[in-house]
């Protein structure tokens, strides 16, 4: 089991920009791409975001098999979408190109549309993820989000979840060895039921102990005073520069465009067929 | 604005984690090729019953969040939906005294019927519906997958949470269980 979060440590001006504005960054972001449909936009994302990651120094072998995974994702949720309603572009687009086919599974333009649409949606967002995730020291993205006004008891619940995974996973791995080693079968061999019990039994010793961790930490946390004053600091926040205004203007600026492109189209989708 | 408890604020972090580690590792083959059984809603079922609505709601949503943040791709009318079902577990449970060990025929039967509903809500309506709003997806497309979800993850809570529901409260001794010699 690796670490997921790999945050990979690199001399770049996007590492350098604070926790908080990658994350208002990100949001602003995946608004945008999430509230428009219009072609011209979700193709510009994926293209400025290219751009982004050279500047990052993140390699593309980096990120390939997270990237495989979901490109393979990706290509089963289109195919579903067209098993499902194969005419989904023409109830969008309002006309019918039929380009191949008759009946159900007649192909259209308007499907291709579609679909090429939704890949793009996808596509748009998912570098800039990949690029929040590479490049913002976990612990720094907690403070970040008390900075932004999330507050800090939820920031802090955040900053422990990225703090036990790694601990939980070990745990996890321990107790399914032990019980393995008692002769607890989880392969395909056992029937589905059987599994489950297994699952079961590996899970109880892990969450039990789970609680005790939970009280632990909570009297550690109480006893150190943790909740008594309105503010705290943070070992790993750092301050907002300049370009980290810049950075956020610009994204704010992404929404606006898409919002501007929603009222002049009509509707959320750049229509090429009427 | 209420405060949180310092345990309520814990069991939040380390639920995520638990969460995420489930959801995101442990894969149970099903007995369709290339599908998964997710049990971590057994887990969350559990958490929102001993730590209450808030924490179920913000566990859910974090564990979830980093989940779909490893696949690169943050699905959030999901994330939400986990959110949901941990609140509306809270909600449903909040009568259950599993911390003093109470946990019956009775009760299983309450936890089994409270899961089945918040399920079936958060993927039959919830899910789908912010999937058709933000997504726009086509809508027999996400009401199939939704009804999918609801399914597996009911039967995975039924038989996860229900045992973590036992265990837990066989290992807490029951209020009054002690009595004074005579």
């Amino acid at each position: 089991m690796t670490n997921l979060f790999n945050y990979i440590e690199k001399p770049s001006p996007i590492h350098n920009l604070s926790g908080a504005t990658k994350f208002i960054c990100l949001l602003l972001w995946s608004f945008a791409a999430m509230s428009t449909y219009d072609t011209r936009l979700l193709i510009a994302l994926p293209i400025i975001s290219i751009f982004l990651f050279k500047i990052s120094r993140i390699k593309l072998k980096d990120v390939s098999f997270i990237l495989t995974f979901i490109l393979v994702f990706l290509l089963l949720n289109t195919i579903m979408i067209y098993i499902f309603s194969p005419h989904h572009g023409t109830e969008v687009y309002g006309t019918c190109t039929v380009i191949l086919g008759s009946g159900k599974y007649s192909l259209t333009k308007e499907q291709l549309f579609y679909h090429l649409n939704y890949t793009l949606k996808y596509i748009s967002t998912i570098p800039i993820v990949l690029l929040f995730v590479t490049t913002t020291n976990p612990s720094e993205f907690a403070a970040s989000l008390n900075k932004i006004g999330v507050k800090y008891s939820i920031a802090y619940s955040v900053a422990l979840a990225l703090r036990y995974i790694p601990d939980v996973q070990r745990e996890y791995h321990e107790i399914s060895l032990a019980q393995q080693a008692r002769g607890i079968e989880m392969s395909k061999k056992a029937s589905l039921v059987n599994r489950l019990k297994g699952a079961s039994a590996i899970l109880i010793p892990l969450i039990l102990s789970s609680m005790d961790k939970i009280e632990i930490v909570s009297n550690a946390m109480e006893l150190r005073g943790f909740g008594k004053n309105k503010k705290r600091t943070w070992y790993m926040g750092r301050k907002f520069r300049s370009i980290d205004y810049i950075c956020i203007v610009l994204c704010l600026l992404l929404l606006v465009v898409s919002i501007v492109l929603t009222k002049v189209n009509g509707s959320r989708f750049y229509n090429p067929f009427v | 604005m209420k405060k949180f408890s310092v345990k309520t604020i814990v069991a939040i972090g380390i639920g995520a984690a638990l969460f995420f580690v489930l959801g995101r590792f442990v894969a149970i083959p099903s007995p369709i090729p290339n599908t998964y059984i997710s049990i971590q809603y057994g887990l969350l079922a559990f958490i929102s019953a001993i730590y209450g609505p808030i924490a179920g709601c913000l566990a859910g949503l974090i564990g979830h969040a980093l989940i779909d943040a490893t696949y690169g791709s943050i699905w959030w009318s999901w994330v939400i939906s986990s959110a949901f079902f941990g609140a509306a577990m809270g909600f449903i449970t909040s009568k259950m005294k599993l911390d003093e060990g109470e946990f019956g025929k009775k009760e299983i039967l309450f936890f089994n019927i409270g899961q089945a509903v918040s399920h079936l809500v958060a993927w039959i309506v919830v899910a789908p519906v912010l999937d058709i709003l933000i997504y726009s997806e086509p809508v027999n497309k996400v009401f199939a997958q939704g009804a999918v979800g609801a399914i597996s993850n009911l039967v995975t809570t039924a038989i996860v949470g229900t045992l973590l529901c036992i265990a837990y409260s066989a290992a807490k001794p029951k209020k009054g269980s002690l009595s004074e010699e005579a």
